[in-house]
């Protein structure tokens, strides 16, 4: 009966037969691999942000005044509605972690090698996507974060020449960050970019059955574009076997492990955020980015100003470039690891580099302690047996928020240099011009302390070092006679 | 004969459809880009900006620095609270006054004022600045924001409108202790 009935929708539909060709099409006998699962995992990904999106959007309201209470009740009222917004967001950061690590995959295999060059390039996009949906996603948690968040888009926008002002009215849909700023990023994360996801994953995973899963690489089998079809179809003929069942059960099986990881994180972790309502009047507030941006946090604020503007504009269109350009560079050779060490140290060398942004954003050490000044007294033990004058300079350190930026036996801010051992650093001559008219990174503080507090604070830095260590000596005085 | 004078009839035809319809795609191009672009194009002459009220100047105090708040003079049916607007008003003396932007020069992160140490400071980057606006440390590469202000009925007015930004910071904003060269504010 069933059978009847699939043949009645057939004899309209006539797809039997393409799917079928298509599911069992021969595949090279060593790719049903466990390196070559996690582009189905990203496609699976990719349905279950669909599913949930579209379920979030049944209840989300994307207008600047009632997105942060829709996303309240969302969490608070709605039956589960906190954990379909927590698969949405873990989801989302799986489906970014699972797309970095296929393009690693397919790069480190030689996969973009001819007669792939397009499937990768699609796929460079594909990724480009994958991150506008995270960071407009970012922007629908309409809380703190994201308004601030745009803040610094905005802010980056503007930095590009003749079209900066334009840009950024283009961007927030008016002069500030409001109503029309959250419908266009609405209308980008939930129609455009999803529509062109589809289109390109289409293309993405059309190529993949038009031309072949990538095979294995093997040292010292080179690709030329005179011979690797016929190599590849010989090599599937002869070494092959239908992708259906021999090498599917393998893709199932990870999805299902993504899914229910993604399913416990959601469960245990929660939902992100949203954080504090996206009033801009409310300014006690330390904007951060989500997880995947925060590398990008970091090097905004260890760029020296010079470069920030070029490195804004200018980076992001030479890695897109390259990133393009790679299959037309490389379009031939080895495809093993194991004979391209530059692609293996290139991997290594972003990896390690992205990875120390990320760590040195999550404390981000440039920032001022906004609270040590009244929340982190300086250690008793420093305080222990000194005069009035230095308990008076330990009084205006902590008052003129010196805490902030100082470490007192890594208690403070990071800002400048921790102060344990000033003393042995710097003379009474210089911590004076230093604290009154600043260098480098400090500000100078001649306005702001009054003769007595300069003293007594000098006089409270010059204890700062360790027993037994001399305190540092003006070198001249030893030559010159004192008077 | 026949069939390809056919053809060519056709083929005429087929010319003028497509060229009928890139006539009406541009016509139609002509409202679309109009809309995409009226953000942008809004903007222009008058402008976004307008003197809105900050209070009574009597609510700020001589030689301090106070959050004052406005709500955006452009405002859309569902900007809700984001119209609303925070300033940092400096009362110098008399009538003198310095409004500054909370948005940080850098990347518009909002700017805390700590009057202990006389410094606003930056959340984000580690930006910092003098009570004046000057730049005093951090990545900034300039001073804070500056809404020209005015005073009338002895209220305190600033031309505000559009969100500050380093590039495209409207021309009316000034740059706090800019020009100046000692860092001593």
């Amino acid at each position: 009966m069933i059978w009847r009935i699939g043949k009645w929708f057939d004899r309209r539909l006539q797809l039997a037969a393409p799917v079928r060709e298509a599911v069992e099409h021969p595949v090279p006998r060593n790719t049903a691999s466990w390196w070559y699962i996690f582009g189905s995992a990203a496609l699976t990904v990719l349905i279950l942000q669909f599913v949930t999106g579209i379920l979030l959007a049944l209840t989300y309201v994307p207008s600047a005044a009632e997105a942060w209470n829709s996303l309240q009740g969302l969490n608070q009222e709605v039956t589960l509605g906190w954990f379909i917004r927590a698969l949405h967001g873990w989801g989302s950061n799986f489906m970014v972690a699972i797309v970095l690590i296929h393009m690693i995959q397919v790069f480190l295999f030689g996969a973009f090698k001819y007669p792939r060059e397009l499937t990768w390039v699609v796929g460079v996009f594909l990724l480009l996507m994958t991150l506008g949906m995270a960071f407009t996603g970012q922007v629908l948690r309409f809380d703190q974060d994201a308004y601030w968040g745009l803040g610094i888009g905005a802010s980056i926008a503007s930095r590009t020449p003749v079209l900066g002002p334009a840009a950024v009215r283009l961007m927030l849909g008016g002069p500030i960050i409001g109503g029309a700023t959250l419908s266009r990023f609405f209308a980008m994360h939930v129609f455009v970019i999803p529509g062109a996801l589809i289109a390109f994953v289409g293309l993405h995973l059309l190529m993949v059955l038009k031309l072949g899963i990538n095979e294995w690489p093997m040292p010292g089998r080179i690709v030329r574009k005179a011979t690797y079809d016929s190599e590849y179809h010989e090599l599937t003929r002869t070494d092959g076997a239908p992708f259906f069942p021999y090498a599917v059960w393998k893709d199932l099986f990870f999805s299902a492990v993504i899914l229910a990881a993604i399913a416990l994180c959601a469960a245990f972790f929660g939902p992100f955020g949203p954080t504090g309502q996206p009033d801009p009047t409310i300014i006690q507030t330390v904007p951060k980015p989500d997880f995947f941006f925060l590398w990008l946090y970091a090097l905004l604020a260890l760029l020296p100003p010079s470069m920030e503007t070029p490195a804004l504009l200018i980076g992001p269109v030479i890695v897109i470039g390259l990133l393009i350009a790679l299959p037309f560079l490389a379009g031939e050779g080895e495809k093993s690891w194991r004979r391209r060490p530059i692609a293996v140290l290139s991997i290594v060398l972003i990896a390690v580099a992205l990875r120390t942004f990320t760590n040195l954003a999550e404390y981000s050490p440039w920032s001022p302690e906004m609270t040590a000044w009244s929340g982190e007294p300086i250690p008793e033990k420093i305080l222990h047996g000194r005069t009035a004058l230095e308990r008076q300079g330990a009084v205006v350190f902590q008052e003129k928020q010196c805490h902030n930026c100082h470490a007192l036996e890594s208690k403070g801010g990071q800002r400048g240099p921790a102060l344990d051992t000033v003393a042995a650093r710097l003379t009474k001559d210089q911590l004076i011009r230093q604290v009154l008219q600043g260098r480098g990174n400090m500000p100078a503080y001649g306005n702001s302390l009054n003769p007595a507090e300069t003293t007594a604070l000098v006089a409270f830095l010059q204890v700062l070092h360790n027993p037994g260590q001399a305190p540092a000596l003006d070198a001249s005085r030893a030559v010159q006679p004192t008077p | 004969m026949i069939p390809e004078e056919q053809l060519s009839r056709r083929g005429v035809l087929t010319k003028l459809g497509i060229l009928f319809n890139g006539v009406v795609a541009a016509l139609l191009g002509v409202p679309i880009v109009g809309f995409i672009l009226s953000a942008v194009t809004r903007g222009r002459g008058a402008g976004y900006n307008s003197w809105v009220t900050l209070g009574a100047a009597s609510d700020f105090p001589v030689g301090e620095t106070r959050l004052a708040s406005f709500r955006n003079p452009y405002v859309g049916p569902t900007d809700g609270k984001t119209a609303d607007t925070a300033c940092w008003v400096r009362h110098i003396e008399g009538d003198r006054f310095q409004v500054f932007a909370v948005n940080c020069a850098h990347l518009g992160c909002p700017v805390r004022w700590f009057p202990q140490s006389g410094l606003f400071l930056c959340p984000c980057h580690g930006g910092a600045y003098y009570r004046d606006g000057s730049r005093a440390a951090g990545p900034p590469e300039r001073g804070m924001f500056e809404y020209p202000y005015k005073l009338e009925n002895g209220r305190v007015l600033i031309q505000a409108g559009e969100l500050p930004t380093p590039g495209a910071a409207s021309a009316k904003l000034g740059c706090g202790g800019c020009g100046k060269s000692s860092p001593c504010a």
